[in-house]
């Protein structure tokens, strides 16, 4: 089994010395982006190959065509103007959105080669592999190390479970503050914490995948900064995927970045995957007019 | 074109003088309405308590009937006895049937499948008392006669709609974010019910419970028919075998018999009754209000 907590790899973190108010005025293109673009892209693991992928909400074609790569132990980001599909699409990769009615998702979405809409899969197993954050931080209203806890109890991880509940408190970078009051409600927490506890609650069940949208959005500076600091920590474990409408965010975490957008044809309103590149690219060469209009301003 | 002068003093001008007078008017009877709803509460406990206060005693509650209906002295006890057995006995049948299909109803129904479901409730929650009991009576009471058993059956078909309702109600409160976290995590629906969804609800489930329970307590009519040929002076714990001396049934003989003794009695039965069912549905709003006020946090 893989290394629950990130902290206790071996590998040096360049930027963990990096503090949080830093990571706020960051530049738009981090130092470190262009950094972890010398390793080709194309010698990375595939977690998720997706071909042509379409979703509809009932009638509404909300993601046309989709066609990307997702690569392992790699932050790839989704900007892109709100309702333009991005959550929809990572909700898509562990299927979130088999419960609202009327969705349907048509193409070929591969998960280490297995098809994720095959009938024969079992739509909690994808889940209990392919973790999920979400904007808002919603801890269950349950002590801090019951949060944390639950699930591994439920999916039958009960040795260890003090030192599982550390772990991931650890990997989390939540630790410290909480240690002395594990007992207590978690929604005693401020935002950021109960975020970062959020985030200890999935990799607790140690998934493969960490999808997380706009897990910061919700959060002031400060807590946002310790998160993306957090999300750098998680790739040696993880496979992240982060959607944000925060450009500046895109660029200082994630490696790859998609952009979305909406293209608007007799009245109806598509998401589409215009470009998807290295991050660098993205900001400093974008090979698509409309990738180009945004990531400078001009639109969104 | 304006009828009125805009740089004019800002007292009242056109018809806003009447419209005041229309809002004033209304405004006060609605209040008055109000204030008669309270008026008409206090004055029911004010004269059960002023008439049955003089009964309360320890003995009271303490002491069975001394002698036949007919006669006096003595307490309520077996009464107390019985109308708790029969209660709790309905509350253990209509409780997890209920809540059941609470869950039904929130966590894995279509709305197609809810409607009707919900309909069904709500007519359920409107059949008048007598028609249960009449019910029970075909069902039961003719063939193996009348039992404590039979009131705690009417009484739980009187309960259900009531739990099954106030329970979904709970437990559509409960965020959608909690469920979401918890399908997240790879967890079954199931058990983010039981996990998630019913802990966080709980205080709404108990606070229905406890109102369906003070409800049931004071039915009489369904108790009428299936629990009403009962030893007045003895206790009885054989819930299955016999029928079980009640309070609702005590203040009804009580009363019916004349005599100015069992009418005290009678009184002091109806303050105990009442009392029962004013603590029970003040301290289950008073946990609703302090659920709410989790929930929202
Ligand atoms: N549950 C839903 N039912 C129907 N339509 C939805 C639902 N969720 C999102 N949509 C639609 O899908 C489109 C994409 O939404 P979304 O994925 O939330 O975009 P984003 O996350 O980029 O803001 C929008 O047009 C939105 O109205
Ligand atoms: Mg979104």
């Amino acid at each position: 089994m893989s290394d629950l907590s990130p902290t206790r790899s071996p590998e040096s973190n360049m930027d963990d010395s990096r503090s949080e108010a830093d990571a706020v005025s960051m530049p738009l293109i981090a130092p470190l982006a262009a950094e972890q673009q010398s390793v080709s892209i194309e010698t990375r693991e595939v977690v998720f190959d997706l071909k042509d992928i379409n979703v509809y909400y009932g009638t509404a074609l909300a993601l046309e065509g989709v066609t990307m790569q997702i690569y392992k132990n790699v932050i790839t980001a989704m900007i892109g103007p709100s309702g333009c599909g991005k959550s929809t699409f990572v909700r898509s990769l562990n299927r979130m959105n088999d419960s609202i009615p009327g969705f349907r998702l048509t193409g070929n979405a591969l998960y280490h080669g297995n098809d994720i809409y095959a009938s024969s899969v079992d739509p909690v197993e994808v889940r209990r592999r392919i973790g999920m954050v979400f904007q808002k931080p919603n801890p269950f209203p349950k002590s801090i190390y019951d949060n944390v806890a639950w699930a591994p109890r439920i999916l039958g991880m009960r040795s260890g479970l003090d030192e599982r509940v550390e772990q991931a408190l650890r990997g989390a970078a939540l630790w410290d503050e909480v240690k002395d009051r594990l007992k207590r409600s978690a929604l005693g927490l401020s935002g950021g914490q109960q975020q970062r506890l959020c985030i200890a609650r999935s990799i607790a069940i140690e998934p493969d995948v960490l999808l997380l949208d706009e897990p910061a959005s919700a959060l002031d500076p400060i807590a946002t900064a310790s998160i993306e600091e957090l999300m750098h920590q998680l790739k040696r474990d993880y496979t992240l995927v982060i959607v944000t409408h925060n450009m500046q965010q895109a660029a200082r975490v994630a490696e790859r970045t998609a952009f979305f957008s909406l293209e608007v044809s007799e009245g109806k309103r598509t998401g589409v995957l215009v470009e998807y590149d290295d991050t660098t690219k993205i900001f400093t060469r974008p090979s698509d007019k409309r990738t180009e209009d945004y990531v400078t301003g001009r639109f969104g | 074109m304006s009828a009125i002068d805009h740089t004019g003093p800002l007292t009242a001008t056109g018809n806003l003088r009447r419209r005041q007078r229309v809002d004033r008017t209304m405004r006060a009877l609605a209040t008055g309405a109000a204030i008669f709803a309270v008026a008409i509460l206090v004055i029911v406990i004010y004269s059960i308590a002023q008439r049955g206060a003089s009964q309360l005693s320890i003995g009271f509650l303490t002491k069975n009937p001394t002698t036949t209906i007919n006669g006096t002295g003595g307490g309520i006890k077996n009464a107390i006895i019985g109308s708790g057995l029969i209660v709790a006995v309905a509350t253990a049948m209509a409780l997890p049937l209920g809540v059941l299909i609470a869950i039904y109803l929130t966590e894995f129904s279509t709305p197609r499948m809810a409607a009707p479901i919900r309909l069904a409730l709500d007519l359920l929650n409107g059949l008048p008392s007598i028609v249960i009991g009449v019910f029970v009576f075909g069902l039961i009471v003719l063939s193996s006669g009348e039992t404590g058993f039979a009131g705690s059956f009417a009484l739980s078909i009187i309960m259900l709609p009531l739990i099954a309702r106030n329970t979904a109600e709970s437990l559509t409160l409960v965020p959608k974010d909690l469920r979401d976290a918890s399908h997240a995590l790879g967890i079954s629906r199931w058990r983010t019910t039981t996990g998630v969804v019913i802990p966080s609800a709980l205080s709404g489930i108990l606070t229905g419970t406890v109102l369906a329970i003070a409800r049931a307590a004071g039915e009489t009519a369904p108790l009428l028919l299936t629990t009403s040929l009962f030893n007045p002076n003895a206790t009885s714990f054989n819930i299955f075998g016999t029928s079980l001396p009640n309070i609702p049934l005590d203040i009804f003989n009580l009363s019916e018999s004349g005599g100015a003794a069992n009418q005290a009695s009678a009184w002091g039965a109806a303050l105990v009754l009442m009392a029962f069912i004013l603590v029970g549905s003040l301290s289950a709003r008073a946990m609703l209000a302090r659920s709410r006020r989790m929930m929202s946090r």
